[in-house]
């Protein structure tokens, strides 16, 4: 099979639905900030921007690791996760600043970061969070979160830039660069981004820990991730784009989002399973919460949109070599785990006040507005394919 | 007692262009049998698609549901037993059992399964067209019935590479 030169144009319906779903989260945030509902408009913002960075890192590490393990199959589609980094900065940026305004205006975080809690003087001091305060104070906290990101998006930009370069100069040299950054990439991201997620997301609950916690959000990360790579490459193939890519590479796509939904169910339960067992009370408190009147339904309805839903839809061979049936299983999976990270945030920040509606659609999606924006621009700014990749020849050959 | 022509190849590749020669000549092929697994071979022999996954699937169900029924039974029905303060009736500590003996019957069924359908059980005959397909040759069967040329088709055979071609009776 030749490899024919494409260009993805972004213009049209997609470019205007992605514009306009901006400007339905900018009012829905701006309507929830006037009517007063400022802890649950920061809620919402925390949980979206935060799968926005998910998303993002998500393509880092799958490009990361399809060259660390030198993997040829997907070569043809690797230009989707390279766009995810481009969306790295800005996604970064916006969760640094929520992060710090929320800070700031004492709405995020302020079961841990209001100085009165360490205070043995004060009436509310808390000896637990006292005791955390070498780690979990202000400043350390803004620079662990913003170190992180910024150490992983200088991989993010270096990766794709090896890749643009190669475009023009082929070669192995930019190939084998990739492989040592891609190494020094995955050691450094798999032991941060758990610290990363007991920062941003535990820390909500400062008085419960579960060390399960970032392998936990590590697995949502992966498989939602995965699944927006899907959605956007079996989105673009009904348009007429990647002709290159064949069923056996939609296949190779729907096994690893099968695959990564039991992973991460398999963590989940994991997490839960030991903590109901043993029943601790500084450990049951988390899950207590989500057992609740309030929470039950949806905790339990999350576990079964993320794990029973893909697992029964993919099990079959033909499904996951079916265009349409991968395409909805992908955008069902992003769906589910916003409810995920629902559940891991909303309990903690608005307890049993939990609200449904406008704020929490609207937020959600301007956030996938305007992740979809940034990528797809990404993805019209360099040709569709990596052409002058070593494995490109493999990848146009995989049959399975 | 079935007959078959059987014809030996030394080259995957010379099978490969064989089958194609032997297909648009209009001979039906039985089946081949190789010392490893050619790539897309089965497409081109025509075989259908295993459905080992389906077994696996029944199995699985199978054991889960033993598992489910086990563990209701001894904790729940016959003596409702009180472990650490937790419900007769808990769910969620079934899991890691339930999981444990879906694997166990599905591996186990899906072996069985393959051994069975591949008449690798002891008192069954093994469909073995000559035991050299377990070693360096690339064995291809063709049936023969009453009314076929056998000269014809021996021929053609040689023709499409084989490097060997016999007769062979098979229970099979």
């Amino acid at each position: 099979m030749q490899l024919q030169n494409e260009q993805y144009e972004f213009s049209g319906k997609t470019r205007t639905i992605s514009l306009a779903l901006i400007a339905v989260g900018v009012i829905c945030v701006a309507v929830g900030f006037l009517t007063g509902d400022t802890e649950r408009t920061w809620a919402n913002l925390l949980l979206n921007n935060y799968y926005m960075v998910l998303i993002a890192f998500a393509g880092v590490m799958y490009c990361a690791i399809q060259y660390v393990a030198q993997a040829g199959w997907g070569t043809n589609i690797l230009r989707v996760p390279q766009a995810f980094m481009s969306v790295v900065p800005l996604a970064a940026i916006l969760l640094t600043v929520v992060l710090a305004v929320g800070l700031g205006t004492h709405q995020l975080y302020h079961h841990w970061a209001d100085p009165a809690l360490s205070n043995p003087e004060s009436p509310s001091y808390d000896p637990l969070i006292a005791g955390k305060t070498s780690y979990m104070n202000v400043p350390l906290f803004m620079l662990r979160v913003v170190g992180f990101m910024a150490i992983w998006g200088f991989f993010a930009w270096k990766l794709r830039q090896f890749s643009l370069k190669e475009d023009f100069e082929g070669g192995l040299r930019y190939f084998k660069k990739g492989i040592v950054y891609s190494a020094i990439f995955c050691a450094i991201f798999n032991f941060t981004f758990p610290l990363f997620a007991f920062d941003v997301i535990m820390s909500l609950e400062p008085h419960w820990f579960s060390t399960m916690f970032g392998w936990y959000n590590l697995a949502a990360l992966w498989v939602s991730g995965l699944a927006a790579i899907g959605l956007v490459v079996t989105s673009l193939k009904e348009k007429g784009y990647f002709t290159a890519v064949n069923e056996n590479h939609i296949h190779d796509i729907g096994k690893f989002v099968f695959a990564f939904s039991i992973f991460w169910a398999y963590i989940f339960v994991a997490q839960m399973l030991l903590i109901w067992y043993a029943n601790i009370p500084e450990e049951v408190t988390w899950f207590y919460k989500r057992w609740t009147e309030t929470y039950k339904f949806w905790f339990w309805f999350s576990f079964v949109l993320n794990f029973f839903a893909p697992f029964m839809l993919f099990m079959t061979r033909d499904s996951k070599r079916k265009l349409k049936t991968v395409k909805y299983v992908c955008l069902l999976v992003i769906v589910a785990h916003w409810f995920d990270l629902y559940m891991m945030v909303m309990p903690g920040m608005m307890g049993t006040g939990r609200k449904f509606g406008y704020l929490e659609l609207g937020t959600f999606l301007g956030y996938a507005g305007l992740f979809t924006f940034m990528a797809l621009t990404a993805l019209s700014k360099a040709p569709l394919y990596a052409k002058n990749h070593p494995y490109m020849e493999e990848s146009l050959h995989h049959h399975i | 007692m079935n007959k078959y022509a059987v014809a030996l190849y030394d080259d995957e590749d010379v099978l490969k262009s064989g089958i194609k020669q032997l297909q648009s000549a209009g001979v039906k092929i039985h089946d081949v049998y190789t010392p490893y697994p050619v790539h897309g071979l089965e497409n081109l022999v025509g075989v259908r698609r295993s459905r080992l996954d389906i077994a696996a699937f029944c199995f699985g169900c199978l054991g889960v549901s033993c598992a489910f029924l086990m563990m209701w039974y001894m904790i729940t029905y016959d003596w409702p037993m009180d472990i650490g303060g937790k419900p007769n009736f808990p769910v969620i500590s079934f899991i890691p059992i339930c999981f444990e003996m879906t694997v166990l019957f599905a591996s186990y069924g899906m072996g069985l399964t393959f051994f069975i359908v591949n008449r690798n059980i002891p008192g069954t005959t093994p469909r073995i067209m000559d035991e050299r397909a377990t070693d360096d040759r690339f064995v291809l069967a063709v049936p023969l019935t009453a009314s076929d040329d056998q000269e014809a088709v021996n021929a053609l055979l040689r023709d499409s590479g084989a490097v060997e071609v016999k007769q062979k009776e098979a229970a099979y």
